[in-house]
């Protein structure tokens, strides 16, 4: 890799990478994102490395192990391009069958296809498949055509050309006008402008300020790992977006705050920053603009506060992490009392593209007041899980049931929790509901991280509430009163509701105390962490009332309320339930029908998942 | 700098910039309850007894007046009915977290609440976790021998590892400064014992009183740089 001083030296390597006879081969690309490495996206890989060894120069292919490819309950995910077809969940054994025919005979293997479910016709490309096709991936994009350990293959798909622009051509007021105009707003969550963010610390006063990409806003919550899958399948682009922002602020430094347990993300960012570093697009006088900026890691050990601002700037000044009140804000008074910006990786990796492409084109994507796309996790009881970007104002419905495929199992929608543990679960009355900050305010939920859940029929509400405060309760940093004692109390009544001791007042408290919760905690942790709790008493209050008054759960969810019966007539006396049975409740002979004693009974269920003749029947 | 001007309660009122909002309307007599104040320490803002609302009508929002500093125009309501509700929510919890610290039964009387609608932990629990001690061995002391140690569900003051400090010095600032007595000390036939730790207590060279630790009055000797034995006579004595 050359040292690359000016423009013109980029442009030129760029154009000799394009030009280069590997730029037009045939690429097979294995998906590395966290859902494929674990399902054996490696092993993949190696078999192809092997196949392709045997076959020697015969077969003209590049093997590449890419970002991730989204829809992760397809893993193992392989791309073969320029055709843009996409197989999934292929093993290793599929490997020489692959190379075989659809690399050397061109014959696309049906059996690896996306099937429509309709007509059960394999749509072998990317672009005939509809999990994709509502799609618009502004930020996920260029992760099914790189390797992300590969600078050149960034250098090759136009990365690094905003920086170009930016250093060569546009003031540091130029660039936040530019950001400003797109309208982008901060993807963690909270959704402030970002361009008004930047100028709040341009004209801060001091010398030296600081960036900080903040790569652990929501993540390590139940399901959230957008953040992670930019860093670990496109890293350059958020170091490109670190740069611009850096100029644009008049900052020298930036760090990413990530947590320990994403060490893959570490190792990326790492070879990233030593990659760009070495060819000049990192450290002094960047591409000779006389612009000077760093980058560096800094390890977090994955408390959920630590994605607040200012209990991360806590944390990585070594103190405890814990939030602090505002005033003064990061951007006047931050890391060791520097103005310092704060972003999240979604918005620094979002800055490439609206510098290539224009403010205007970016604020022409998505809705009145949130423009561009928002990356989701897409998870629970949906078809295809998995990643997916989408422009602001794309309805929940197209979401579940267009990208999502529907309920799992033919199962029915329930909710929808938007936002993490501390976002609240939106009923199916909202399904049309074009999703962005603003709306989803408006029916008491949050974007939060970008984590959207989707639950069935089978999801009990209070219980999804005792869950996500049961995780909220461990996660609060326990600094002031209203969120340490109030998520304690919180959880303890909605335990007492699931365990069928709830009384008539709890509702009317607990609403008392999120009032106070919401008002009067620290930080966004306690003031957002009634949302959940707030959001199922809107609008699934017949639940509560249900456990309260008649002690059931209507889900069939919450234990103690449950009463398992054997159906004598439908029991075959197979002895599965008396032997399963770790309470002895259930008595019986072989070929007689079993009994289960109430008394006994710890309603533990075992006896219900173990009968093959659906003879144990539960009910509430 | 100039003096700055808001309203308080209605009053018109002036402060000096940077001043907090509970320091400016203390100045005028107006009184806001805290727990976790105090004027030698730095404001933390933890118990949230000291919220008020600010802001224009209909724009208003909650901050906790300790930490908060005044604004030109700026609007404060230190008693409207948000914050005494709210401030009645945070002593409800209080009193579920702390039962025996009267200090906390005393002040939700005088906001009218005498019982919580809460599961009380520990009859016997005094700690509200407002970090005086902590903040105190930190910034008056200078040895921070205590911290904050986990989060929510165990959160408490310790020593490392729940250890005996090698940095305390023995001193009792903590036990002086707790608002609900709640951090064990005892002193007996020489021996002063806090935080799990013994101390051999320094006695007068005169009147034979003992004046403190060993371990403090070398911690003085160490800030001072005079010999520690220029300490071992009592303040009564010299």
């Amino acid at each position: 890799m050359p040292k690359l001083e000016t423009v013109k030296q980029l442009e030129e390597y760029r154009r000799r990478l394009l030009t280069h006879p590997d730029a037009q081969a045939s690429q097979i690309l294995v998906c590395g994102g966290p859902g494929c490495i674990p399902m054996g996206s490696e092993e993949v890989a190696a078999a192809f490395r092997r196949e392709l060894k045997e076959r020697g120069p015969a077969v003209k292919v590049l093997l590449k192990e890419s970002g991730c490819q989204g829809w992760c309950s397809k893993a193992v995910k392989v791309m073969i391009r320029p055709q843009e077809i996409t197989y999934q969940q292929v093993i290793p054994q599929d490997v020489p069958e692959i190379v075989a025919e659809t690399l050397i005979q061109g014959k696309i293997l049906d059996r690896l296809c996306y099937r429509d479910p309709a007509d059960q016709t394999a749509k072998a490309h990317k672009s005939e498949i509809p999990f994709y096709q509502g799609q618009q991936p502004l930020v996920l994009g260029k992760m099914d055509l790189i390797d992300p350990t590969s600078l050149d293959d960034y250098l090759a798909a136009g990365g690094y050309r905003a920086i170009q622009q930016v250093l060569a051509q546009m003031s540091p007021e130029a660039v936040i006008q530019a950001v400003d105009r797109s309208g982008l707003r901060g993807r963690g969550g909270g959704g402030f402008p970002t361009g008004r963010k930047w100028r709040f610390c341009r004209e801060a006063s001091g010398e030296v300020k600081y960036l900080i990409c903040n790569a652990d806003e929501g993540e390590g919550d139940s399901g959230a790992f957008m953040d992670r899958v930019v860093m670990e399948g496109n890293p350059h682009a958020v170091l490109e977006g670190m740069v611009i922002g850096g100029y644009a602020i008049g900052a020298h430094q930036g760090f990413i705050y990530v947590r320990y347990e994403y060490p893959l993300a570490v190792k990326r960012l790492s070879l990233a920053i030593d990659q760009a570093r070495q060819c000049g697009l990192l450290g002094a006088n960047i591409l000779g603009s006389g612009f000077a900026f760093e980058v560096k890691i800094s390890k977090g050990a994955g408390a959920f506060v630590c994605g607040e601002e200012t209990a991360l700037i806590a944390s990585m000044e070594g103190k405890i992490g814990e939030p602090r009140n505002r005033p003064p804000y990061p951007a006047q008074h931050g890391l060791w009392g520097k103005p310092t910006v704060i972003n999240n990786v979604e918005t620094l990796a979002n800055l490439p593209e609206i510098i290539n492409r224009g403010a205007d084109w970016f604020a022409a994507i998505g809705s009145e007041k949130s423009k561009g796309t928002k990356v989701f996790s897409l998870v629970g009881a949906v078809n295809h899980t998995g990643l997916v970007e989408v422009p602001m104002g794309t309805s929940l419905r197209q979401i579940v049931f267009d990208l999502g495929g529907g309920i799992r199992d033919g199962g029915e929608f329930k909710a929808v929790q938007t936002g993490g543990p501390s976002g609240g679960c939106i009923p199916k009355e909202y399904l049309d509901l074009p999703v962005d900050y603003d709306s989803l305010q408006s029916v008491g939920s949050i974007m939060g991280s970008g984590l959207m859940i989707v639950m069935d029929q089978n999801s009990c509400m209070v219980d999804v509430a005792k869950y996500f405060m049961s995780f909220l309760h461990d996660e609060s940093c326990g600094k002031c009163t209203p969120c340490r004692e109030g998520t304690k109390q919180l959880l303890e009544i909605l335990t007492e509701i699931t365990q069928g001791r709830g009384q008539e007042e709890y509702l009317v408290l607990m609403e008392e105390l999120c009032a106070t919760m919401r008002s009067a905690s620290l930080c966004g942790l306690g003031q957002s962490a009634v949302t959940p709790v707030l959001s199922t008493l809107k609008y699934f209050r017949e639940e509560y009332e249900a456990h309260i008054q008649q002690k059931k759960c209507p889900a069939l969810v919450c234990r103690p309320l449950l009463k398992y019966t054997i159906d004598p007539e439908t029991c075959t006396g197979c002895l599965a339930c008396v032997l399963e049975c770790p309470a002895e409740a259930i008595q019986g002979e072989a070929g007689e029908p079993h009994e289960l004693d109430q008394e006994l009974c710890v309603k533990c269920g075992m006896c219900h998942a173990v009968c093959k003749f659906e003879a144990v029947k539960v009910e509430s | 700098m100039s003096e700055i001007s808001l309203t308080i309660d209605g009053l018109a009122v002036k402060s000096q910039p940077g001043l907090s909002l509970l320091l400016a309307a203390r100045a005028y007599g107006i009184d806001i309850p805290t727990l976790c104040h105090h004027d030698d320490l730095k404001p933390e803002g933890h118990c949230r007894l000291c919220l008020v609302e600010i802001g224009p009508p209909g724009h208003t929002r909650l901050v906790n007046s300790c930490t908060y500093p005044v604004e030109p125009g700026l609007i404060v309501q230190t008693a409207s009915e948000k914050v005494l509700q709210d401030r009645r929510m945070v002593l409800e919890l209080l009193l579920a977290q702390a039962p025996a610290a009267e200090l906390i039964q005393k002040m939700a009387a005088e906001h009218g609440v005498y019982e919580t609608r809460f599961k009380k932990a520990d009859p016997q629990a005094r700690c509200i976790l407002c970090a005086q001690c902590v903040r105190t061995c930190r910034e008056v002391v200078g040895v921070s021998a205590i911290s904050m140690a986990f989060r929510t569900p165990k959160k408490m003051v310790a020593t490392p590892f729940n250890e005996e400090s090698e940095a305390c010095i023995g001193c009792g600032s903590c036990v002086f400064i707790c608002p609900t007595n709640v951090i064990a000390y005892t002193e007996k036939d020489g021996i002063r014992t806090v935080w799990g730790r013994n101390f051999e207590l320094q006695p007068c060279n005169v009147c034979g009183n003992y004046i403190a630790p060993k371990a403090q009055l070398e911690h003085w000797a160490k800030i001072t740089g005079d010999p520690v034995e220029s300490f071992f006579v009592c303040r009564d004595c010299r």
